[in-house]
C-alpha cells in the first residue's frame, strides 16, 4: 500500500493531508474531532457525502496502483474492510449469519433457476465452516451459532472484525476507536489481534484518542489537527507527552484567562455531584464527582461522546439521570425538570433550536416563558390570571438592552434571528428564573466570532455582576481557558483531570486521552 | 460461551409473550361451556372457518418479519380478488376453471397494488401499520367508485351481474350460479378422521426419514411423533370421537395452505429470506452490507398483496356469495387480530402462530354470540364483544410492541453506562 495523499473541497475539511500505511503495519490516527479523521476515512470508501458534494483532490494509491473509489462497494473490491464504531451486526442473527451478512454461500435449486439468485437456497454448512475459520484466525472462542444479542458487548467487535477478515483479498483494515466500548482487557485481547493480522500482511489504520494504546499497538502515528497534517512519527522515536500536545496544541494559545481566580478547597460549595450516571444516547455519563465552589465559573471540557454534555442535561432532568446533587447544601431531586428549575438551576442548551426556544413564538414569550410556567411570575392577579403583557414587554425591553440582542422589535418570532441573537435570547430566558446556578453547554456553537466574544463576554459580566455560578461545557478549549477560573475534563464519562486555565496543551491533550495528568492541578 | 445458552424454556417469559394467546384460549374454552351450543356444531363452524380464513392469515407473516408490522392493506389484495371473480362470473366461466381464471387476474392486478402499496410503505418507514390501514380505507373509496360506476358504464358487463335498471355492480353475487360455491372446496372432501390419519402418518414418516438422514434432531422428531400420536389417541377416546362426526375436511384447500406454509419456511432458508429478516431486525445494518433494503420490503409487500388476494378467492368460494361492496371490509383487521391472537407481534411471526391464532379467534368469534345471549339474553351483546375483542387485541399488540421496545433500550443504556 503506498502513500495516500489527498485534500478536500470547498470548506478545506482536509488540506493536503498525506496518509502512508505499508502492508503489515499498524497505523495510529490521531486528531480531535473535527480534524478531519471522519472525512479522511469517508473519501477512502467512496462514502456517497463526498461525490455528493464534489468529489476531492489529491490521490488514492493501493499496492502502488492509482485508484478512484467511487463507493463503498467498490472500497471493498479493493480490499479495504471497515469495523465500524457502532456496531454493524443484527442481534437476532447468530455470528455465521452476520459474518455473511450480504454474501452469503447458496445452492442453484429449480426455483432460483427461474427466478434467479436470489431465491437459491443457503449453503448452512459451509457458511458455518467459513465462520469458523474467521473466528480462529483472529483466536476467539465464541460459538459461531451464538446469537449476536447474547453476546458480551466486547465480543461484537471482534464478530466484526471476523466478518472484515471473511471477506477474500482483505488488504486494509480501519477500526474506528475501537476500544471505546471495550473494558481493558478486552482492549488487550483486540489489540493482539490487531498484532497478529498485521503480521498476515494486512494494514491497520487504528482510529482512537486513548494516547496509551497507540504507543503499545501502533508502529507509526499520524497526527492530524483542524484539516492539517500536523505530524507523522514512528511510535519508537515520540513520546505519550509529544502527541498530547501535537494533538490539542494550537500555535500562539492567547487568550487564556487574566482573571482567572483561586478558590481554596473549604470555599463554600454551590453545587456537589456524587457518582453520576446520565443515560443520554451518545454522551452517556458514568459515576461522575465534581464539586463546583460558589461564585465560580467552571469549564467542561472533553472530546465529543465522552459525556460532558451529558452533565447538565442529566441535571436538569431533561435526560434520565441517577446519583446524587446537593445544591447549596440541600439535596437536588433527579429527573425532575421543573423542581431543578424551582430551585434556582437553570440552563442554556446546545441544542438552541431544538430545546432551547419557540422558534415560532416572538422573543418576548421566549423571554419569560420558563419564568411563567416556574415561578408565576408575568402573571395578572386573579380569578383570570392572564398573561401581563405590559410586564413582559418591559422585562423582554431590558434584556434585550442588556444582551444586546439586535431584533426589530422584541414581537419578532426567534426563528428569524441569528445564531448569535437566538442564543443571548436563551440567555436572558434563564437568567429571566433568577437562578443561582446556571449551566451553559456549548454556548458558542453555530455562532460567528464576533457574537461568540459578546455571548463570553456576557457570561463573564453575569458572573462577576450578580455573583452567579457558571458550568459552562464547551469543546472549545480556547474559549473554556478565556473565562474559566477552573477545567474540568471529562472522559469516558467521568472527570479525568481539574486543570487551571494556564495550564500546558500537553496535560489538556493527556487528559483528554484519559490519562492522569501529573502537572498542576487546580 | 455456553454459560449464555440459558437450557429450558424460561416459564415466565414465556407466558408474558404469549400472554394474550392464553387469555384467549381461557376465554374460548369459558365461552364454549357457557354458550351451552352442542360441540359437534361448534366444531363444525370454526373447521369451515378455518378453511376460509387461514390462507390470508399466512399471507401476513413475510411483511412481519421484514419488520413493516401488519400488512392491513391484504385488504387491496382482497379487492382485486374480487374484481378477478367479478370478472369470471360476468364471462359465466364456471367450477375450478373459474377460480383459476380469478386468480390469474388477481396476480397481476395485486401484484401492481402492492408495488404501489410497497412503494409509498416505504416512504413511511416506521409506520407501516398504520399506513396499511388508512391506505385500505383510501382504496374502499376508490373500490367504490369502479364498483358502482366504472363497471357497467365504462365496461360493460354482463347484465347478470349488474344492478337492474341502473349502472354498477350488484351488492350480491351469487356464486352457485356459475357452480363457483366450493370449487375448490368441493374437489374432495374427506372425513376429519381420515385427515387426521393422513396427516399423522405423514408427519412420522416424513419426520422419520428426515431424522434418518440427519436432517432433523432427535429431540424435534420425537415431539412430533408424541404429538402426532397423542392427537390420534385424544380423538380416539370415546367421548371426544363423536363431536367430530359432522367434521369434514377440503383436500385441496388445505393442500394450498400447506403449500403457503411450506412456502413461508422455505423462502426463508433462501438468499432473499435472509435479505428479510435482516431488513426486518435492522434497516440501518442491512443498508451497510449492501442489501437494497427499498427494494426488498417491495418485493415482501408484493408477495403478502398477491398471496392475500388468493386467499380471498378461497374465503368466497367458501362463503359462496359474493357480498360485492363489504366482503373485503374486514379481511385485514380480522386476519391481522387472529395472528396476533396466536403470539405474534408486530416485527415477529411463524406459519404455527398464525394457524393456531386463526383457530382461537375463530373459536371466540363462534361462540361469542351465543354466550352473549346466554349472559346478558341478547346476541348483540356478544356481537358487540367480538368487535371489542378483535380491535382489542389489535391495540394490546401495538401497546405492548411500543412497551417492549422502550425496555429493551432502557436496558441497553442501563448496559452501556
Amino acid at each position: 500500500m503506498n502513500r495516500i495523499g489527498k485534500r478536500y473541497g470547498e470548506n478545506q475539511v482536509l488540506n493536503d493531508v498525506s496518509l502512508r500505511v505499508k502492508p503489515g503495519e499498524i497505523h495510529a490516527l490521531l486528531g480531535e474531532n473535527g480534524a478531519g479523521k471522519s472525512t479522511l476515512m469517508n473519501i477512502l470508501f467512496g462514502m456517497p457525502v463526498i461525490m455528493e458534494t464534489g468529489g476531492y483532490q489529491g490521490e488514492v494509491h493501493i499496492g502502488g496502483e492509482l485508484v478512484h473509489i467511487k463507493s463503498p462497494h467498490q472500497a471493498i473490491e479493493h480490499g479495504i474492510g471497515m469495523v465500524h464504531q457502532e456496531f454493524m451486526l443484527i442481534p437476532g442473527f447468530s455470528v455465521t449469519e452476520n459474518i455473511k451478512l450480504n454474501r452469503e454461500l447458496s445452492r442453484a435449486n429449480i426455483v432460483s433457476r427461474l427466478l434467479g439468485h436470489d431465491l437459491e437456497t443457503l449453503d448452512t454448512d459451509r457458511m458455518t465452516d467459513d465462520a469458523r475459520t474467521a473466528l480462529d484466525k483472529i483466536g476467539i472462542a465464541i460459538s459461531e451459532a451464538e446469537k449476536i444479542k447474547n453476546l458480551p458487548v466486547g465480543y461484537m467487535q471482534f464478530v466484526e472484525i471476523a466478518r472484515e477478515i471473511d471477506k477474500s483479498g482483505i488488504k486494509l483494515l480501519v477500526f474506528d476507536e475501537p476500544t471505546a466500548v471495550l473494558t481493558e482487557s478486552e482492549a488487550d485481547i483486540l489489540i493482539g489481534v490487531m498484532q497478529a493480522l498485521a503480521d498476515e500482511g494486512i494494514g491497520i489504520i487504528f482510529i482512537t484518542h486513548r494516547l496509551a494504546e497507540v504507543m503499545k499497538a501502533a508502529n507509526s502515528v499520524t497526527v492530524l489537527r483542524d484539516g492539517k497534517l500536523a505530524a507523522y512519527r514512528e511510535t519508537g522515536k515520540t513520546t505519550l507527552s509529544e502527541l498530547a500536545s501535537l494533538m490539542v496544541g494550537r500555535e500562539g494559545a492567547e487568550a487564556v484567562s487574566d482573571n482567572a481566580r483561586d478558590f481554596p478547597a473549604d470555599s463554600p460549595l454551590a453545587m456537589e455531584i456524587e457518582g453520576l450516571h446520565v443515560q443520554m444516547p451518545g454522551e452517556a455519563v458514568r459515576g461522575l464527582d465534581l464539586k463546583v465552589y460558589d461564585g465560580e465559573i467552571l469549564g467542561i471540557g472533553g472530546l465529543a461522546g465522552q459525556g460532558k454534555i451529558g452533565i447538565p442535561n442529566g441535571i436538569m432532568g431533561i435526560y434520565p439521570a441517577q446519583g446524587q446533587v446537593t445544591l447549596f447544601g440541600e439535596q437536588l431531586p433527579l429527573n425532575n425538570p421543573k423542581g431543578s428549575l424551582k430551585r434556582g438551576l437553570a440552563m442554556v442548551s446546545e441544542d438552541r433550536r431544538g430545546v432551547g426556544l419557540l422558534l415560532d413564538q416572538s422573543i418576548e414569550d421566549n423571554i419569560v416563558f420558563s419564568a411563567m410556567q416556574i415561578n408565576g411570575d408575568f402573571i395578572g392577579p386573579a380569578p383570570l390570571r392572564l398573561k401581563s403583557v405590559r410586564q413582559i414587554r418591559q422585562k423582554a425591553k431590558e434584556m434585550m438592552e442588556e444582551l444586546d440582542v439586535r431584533a426589530t422589535s422584541s414581537l419578532q418570532p426567534v426563528g428569524t434571528l441569528s445564531g448569535g441573537n437566538q442564543q443571548k435570547v436563551c440567555i436572558a430566558r434563564a437568567l429571566t428564573l433568577n437562578p443561582r446556578f446556571l449551566f451553559v453547554s456549548e454556548p458558542t456553537r453555530g455562532i460567528d466570532i464576533g457574537a461568540k466574544k459578546l455571548v463570553i463576554d456576557t457570561l463573564l459580566r453575569l458572573n462577576r455582576e450578580l455573583k452567579l455560578t457558571i458550568v459552562m461545557v464547551s469543546s472549545e478549549l480556547l474559549e473554556l481557558k478565556s473565562i474559566c477560573d477552573r477545567i474540568a475534563i471529562v472522559t469516558e464519562g467521568r472527570v479525568s483531570a481539574i486543570l487551571k486555565p494556564s495550564a500546558s496543551n500537553e496535560d489538556f491533550g493527556l487528559a483528554m486521552s484519559g490519562i492522569e495528568v501529573k502537572g498542576e492541578s487546580a | 460461551m455456553s454459560e449464555l445458552n440459558r437450557p429450558g424454556i424460561d416459564i415466565g417469559k414465556h407466558l408474558k409473550e404469549y400472554v394474550v394467546t392464553y387469555v384467549f384460549l381461557i376465554l374460548s374454552v369459558v365461552f364454549i361451556i357457557i354458550s351451552g351450543r352442542p360441540m359437534n356444531d361448534i366444531l363444525f363452524q370454526i373447521m369451515s372457518r378455518l378453511v376460509r380464513n387461514l390462507f390470508i392469515v399466512l399471507s401476513l407473516i413475510i411483511p412481519i418479519i421484514t419488520g413493516m408490522g401488519i400488512n392491513f392493506a391484504i385488504t387491496i389484495g382482497a379487492m382485486a380478488a374480487q374484481v378477478g371473480m367479478l370478472l369470471a362470473i360476468n364471462w359465466s366461466i364456471t367450477g375450478i376453471t373459474g377460480i383459476l381464471v380469478s386468480a390469474l387476474i388477481t396476480a397481476p392486478l395485486a401484484g401492481v397494488f402492492g408495488f404501489l402499496i410497497g412503494s409509498l410503505l416505504n416512504k413511511m418507514k416506521g409506520q407501516e401499520t398504520i399506513g396499511s390501514l388508512i391506505l385500505g380505507y383510501f382504496a374502499n373509496g376508490a373500490y367504490q367508485l369502479l364498483f358502482l360506476f366504472v363497471f357497467g358504464m365504462i365496461i360493460p358487463l354482463n347484465t347478470k351481474v349488474t344492478i337492474v335498471g341502473a349502472t354498477g355492480v350488484r351488492n350480491t353475487l351469487d356464486l352457485t350460479i356459475n357452480q363457483l360455491q366450493g370449487a375448490v372446496d368441493g374437489v374432495l372432501r374427506i372425513h376429519f378422521s381420515t385427515a387426521l390419519y393422513i396427516v399423522s402418518g405423514l408427519i412420522v414418516v416424513i419426520g422419520l426419514l428426515l431424522f434418518l438422514t440427519r436432517r432433523m434432531s432427535r429431540k424435534r422428531f420425537i415431539t412430533l411423533a408424541v404429538l402426532a400420536l397423542a392427537s390420534v389417541g385424544v380423538y380416539l377416546l370415546p367421548f371426544v370421537q363423536p363431536h367430530f362426526a359432522n367434521v369434514h375436511v377440503p383436500v385441496i384447500t388445505f393442500i394450498l395452505v400447506g403449500l403457503l406454509c411450506l412456502f413461508n419456511a422455505g423462502i426463508m432458508k433462501t438468499r432473499l429470506g435472509q435479505q428479510f429478516r435482516a431488513v426486518g431486525q435492522s434497516r440501518t445494518v442491512a443498508n451497510a452490507a449492501g442489501i437494497n433494503v427499498n427494494r426488498v420490503r417491495l418485493i415482501a409487500i408484493i408477495i403478502s398483496t398477491v398471496f392475500a388476494g388468493w386467499g380471498q378467492i378461497l374465503f368466497i368460494q367458501n362463503l359462496g356469495t359474493l357480498q360485492t361492496y363489504s366482503a373485503h371490509e374486514m379481511v385485514g383487521l380480522y386476519a391481522g387480530a387472529a395472528i396476533l391472537v396466536g403470539g405474534a407481534s408486530i416485527n415477529r411471526a411463524t406459519n404455527g402462530q398464525a394457524i393456531i391464532g386463526c383457530l382461537l379467534f375463530h373459536t371466540l368469534f363462534v361462540v361469542a354470540q351465543d354466550a352473549g345471549t346466554v349472559m346478558f339474553g341478547n346476541p348483540v351483546v356478544g356481537e358487540y364483544f367480538r368487535v371489542f375483542l378483535c380491535y382489542g387485541v389489535i391495540a394490546v399488540a401495538l401497546v405492548m410492541h411500543t412497551w417492549r421496545t422502550h425496555a429493551a433500550a432502557g436496558k441497553k443504556s442501563r448496559l452501556q453506562a
